[in-house]
């Protein structure tokens, strides 16, 4: 993405507080419309934190969050959902008790435009045959890869610009994490900006444009994503344990 | 040992488990030890259910050895699933069960003849001794018992074994006479409004329970009325289930058209006391529909939820009685109602507004203070010149409506009343279950913090199940100041949140038939905090029975009385799916298997 171009959604010079606990510390980043980028660090590295001030469940203390070029620092979460900001939340989190159809349309519950809203079932439906034949069952009893699905699925259902994934591969099978892994880039292809959590850093940086590298709530390192393969400081510290498969 | 009538697989009864059957004798033993030193056997024996045969204190002791008898039996479990297996071991099993059972009762009637600890039991008494020995010698009875107890474990084993259809005919038979016998009150002024007495005079002994040859009527009804309808019911409902959509919501309208209509004619064939009974089961049913809402939909555990109640009460009784102390405008019922609603909607907003905020337990405390705190503001001289204190508000008018005034005076008038507004209530609750806001509770009860991600307005959606909960609240409430005619704090003792919310639960949260069904059984027959029910002689053990109906609820049935059937009978299929899916017969690339 070219440097002239306004970021899609942008940390500047965030700083993130529970209490008196510094979280955040003077954190930025840019993800432009359509790029794939991720976010990698190990626990309490502040990667949750970091999805949660963008999708303003947490207000940081000092800096602002940019949507688009407008500053939604203090907007509520609603706000940046319904101009294109989803989060599939880290180990799927479905509503367990409600049907496939229901937590679909729970991902569109902003939205207003039938015919719109229709489209995007259709899309899930095409990208997840499986998802159509579940529809009605009740979603806690799915399978984990089939409860993947309906996570992607229902973060697609709000028409996203910005796809948010915390942890995409934790709790998944290895060979359902290469899929999975696949299913973001077919979504990336779209058009859909992705910005992905990670710990396993090795496979999110082979599908990734960019990354970034946070420890301690300081972002360490920020370049390309063929770069970050190639440092050998994070080869030590993160490809060495997540990344020997 | 045999093939299920539907086809699953062939299963192989596992040999005498002795560690369960002893652990089931135990819980009999205990159980009927417990029922007996409840005083529940002394204290029930005066209402029969079969007159001479069986009156309702032996029957609480002698469901025990039956039901776990018939729990006891083999099962094995398949495919995730418990399944029920016929074997002629569960005969002995179910002996076994009864007589451990009975053996309780037996030491219990050995220790109770040789030492006295009545001063910290009560029921530790000469009078329980006597029943259980059948007013013979102790020997005798112990005797008697241990029979008893084994016949019946026997019976309860044998439900295992007998075909199916003999079971539920069997099952059929019991619980018909044991009905009839219950609702007794019920059937006696329902029939006396068609003036069908003589029907009633010949089942009925006239001091309360079924003479025998009417409990053989009942039971031959129970047989005969099955195998005459067949299974046309079915037929029907297939026939309803294939009609096309628009087809079958118009069957359903006419359906509901009748339904309401009966419903509106009963009152008028109801004695006053069976109307003023149901109109107490309407005022729960409005208030259990009010807590789904808050409990059931949005997930929030309110236990202070008779708070609402509580203020709709109370400003009815400011707003209408000529007694008011402070403020007395004297508006008709159906002015005042208007302004009740209002401002029991913003109570409720005022009390959700900081309590909102917190999740879980420290939610459910809250509430629990709120609920207390205003009760106690009703009660305290601080705000005596305005509700009057203790002496509570009295002589409330009741509702005017041109040609009668309804009130307390004419249950039945209430009834109707009430009925109308459950009408309303379920009308709402049933809209706002299907809108977008319901869907959101929904999405709030099962994860808020995802809900909040898909753009859900967590606090305010969480706001509003509290408001609609409350302005529910509040239409009881004004019905029950203009039923009562008077008010006063102890009206609305914590309790009744309590009570409110275990009918919520046995009937099954989030479900409006559910919740319906547990407020006519549970208020209905055993009664509310205050009101009678139909089994009037239950009242010293309302709580009891309330306290052991939750727990038993929680642990084997959480979904409630009333299963919502629109997902269990989407499970029943799918579960079998998922079962077969973990043994690994359908291949979904998955986390099982990985590559």
């Amino acid at each position: 993405m070219t440097e002239n171009q306004v970021p899609l959604l942008e940390f500047r010079g965030i700083n993130t507080h529970y209490g008196a606990v510094h979280i955040l510390k003077d954190v930025d980043l840019s993800i432009f419309a359509g790029e794939l980028v991720c976010l990698l660090g190990g626990n309490a590295s502040g990667k949750s934190t970091t999805l949660k001030t963008l999708l303003g469940m947490v207000t940081p203390t000092t800096g602002d969050v940019v949507l688009d070029g407008e500053i939604v620092t203090h907007r509520s979460t609603s706000y940046r959902v319904e101009r294109g900001v989803t989060m599939v939340p880290e180990n799927r989190r479905l509503f367990k008790r409600l049907s496939v159809r229901e937590n679909l349309e729970l991902g569109a519950y902003l939205r207003t435009d039938r015919d719109g809203i229709a489209n995007d079932l259709e899309r899930v439906f095409e990208m997840f045959p499986r998802v159509k034949e579940r529809l009605n069952q009740k979603s806690g009893t799915l399978s984990g890869g089939e409860q993947q699905m309906v996570a992607v699925g229902r973060a697609l259902m709000s028409n996203p610009r910005v796809l948010l994934m915390d942890e995409p591969s934790m709790g998944l099978a290895p060979a359902l994490v290469q899929t999975n892994f696949e299913l973001i880039q077919q979504i990336h292809e779209e058009g859909v900006a992705i910005f992905i959590v990670e710990q396993n850093a090795n496979m999110a940086l082979s599908i990734a444009d960019r990354g970034w590298v946070l420890q301690t709530g300081k972002v360490v390192l920020d370049d390309s994503a063929e770069a970050l393969l190639a440092n050998p400081e994070l080869r030590a510290s993160y490809l060495g344990e997540s990344g020997n498969r | 040992m045999t093939a299920t009538s539907n086809g699953t697989p062939t299963l192989e009864a596992p040999g005498l488990d002795w560690r369960r059957q002893i652990r089931f004798s135990l819980i009999g033993a205990l159980s009927s030890a417990f029922i007996a030193l409840a005083g529940m056997p002394v204290g029930l024996d005066r209402r029969n259910i079969i007159q001479p045969l069986l009156s309702m204190g032996y029957l609480s002791l002698l469901w025990v050895p039956f039901v776990l008898a018939s729990l006891a039996g083999s099962q094995v479990v398949l495919e995730g699933m418990t399944e029920r297996v016929r074997s002629s071991k569960d005969l002995v099993a179910g002996a076994l069960v009864g007589l451990g059972s009975a053996l309780g009762l037996v030491a219990l009637m050995i220790l109770v003849k040789n030492f006295n600890i009545r001063d910290p039991l009560v029921n530790w008494s000469p009078q329980l001794l006597d029943l259980l020995s059948f007013n013979r010698s102790a020997g005798l009875g112990m005797v008697f018992w241990i029979v008893l107890g084994t016949t019946l474990g026997l019976m309860g084993g044998a439900m295992h074994v007998v075909p199916t259809a003999v079971r539920s005919k069997t099952l059929t038979v019991l619980l018909s006479v044991l009905a009839v016998s219950v609702l007794e009150t019920f059937i006696t002024d329902l029939l006396k409004g068609f003036q069908l007495e003589i029907f009633t005079d010949f089942i009925y002994y006239k001091r309360g329970g079924l003479e025998i040859v009417g409990a053989l009527l009942v039971a031959a009804l129970a047989i005969v009325i099955p195998l005459l309808v067949g299974d046309r019911i079915t037929v029907v409902r297939t026939r309803v289930r294939e009609m096309p959509a628009d087809e079958r919501s118009r069957v359903n309208l006419i359906l509901l058209l009748v339904g309401s209509a009966l419903l509106l004619v009963l009152p008028f064939f109801l004695g006053k006391i069976t109307n003023e009974l149901l109109a107490n089961v309407g005022l729960f049913v409005l208030l259990a529909l009010g807590l789904n809402i808050v409990v059931g939909l949005a997930g929030i555990l309110d236990l202070g939820y008779v708070a609402f109640f509580a203020v709709g009460g109370y400003t009815t009784a400011v707003l209408t009685s000529p007694n008011s102390p402070g403020f007395s405008p004297q508006l008709p019922w159906p002015v005042a109602l208007i302004v009740v609603v209002v401002l029991t909607g913003l109570v409720g907003l005022f009390i959700g507004a900081p309590v909102i905020r917190m999740r879980g337990d420290y939610l459910a405390i809250v509430t629990l203070g709120f609920g207390e705190i205003i009760r106690l503001l009703f009660l305290s001289d601080w705000l005596s010149g305005w509700f009057g204190g203790a002496q509570g508000i009295t002589n409330i008018p009741g509702v005017d409506v041109g040609f009668a005034t309804v009130n307390g005076i004419d249950p039945r008038s209430i009834f109707l009343l009430v009925l109308v507004f459950s009408a309303i209530a379920i009308y709402i609750s049933w809209r706002l279950e299907h809108s977008r806001i319901g869907r959101a509770w929904m999405a709030i009860r099962e994860d808020e913090d995802v809900a909040e991600a898909m753009g859900v307005n967590t606090t305010n959606t969480k706001l509003m199940a509290f408001v609609v909960g409350a302005v529910l609240a509040s239409f009881s409430g004004a019905i029950f100041s203009a039923k009562v005619g008077s008010i006063f704090p102890t009206s609305f003792l914590m309790l009744i949140s309590i009570i409110i919310l275990v009918v919520v639960i046995v009937g099954g949260m989030g479900n409006i038939v559910g919740v319906i069904v547990g407020a006519l059984v549970l208020i209905g027959i055993l009664g509310g905090p205050k009101q009678p029910g139909l089994l009037q002689e239950f009242s010293e053990f309302k709580l009891l029975i309330y306290g052991a109906l939750l727990v038993w609820m929680m642990l084997k049935r959480p979904e409630g009385l009333v299963p919502n059937v629109r997902r269990s009978r989407e499970l029943h299929q799918e579960e079998f799916l998922q079962d077969a899916w973990l043994k690994g017969e359908i291949d979904t690339d998955d986390e099982e298997n990985p590559s």
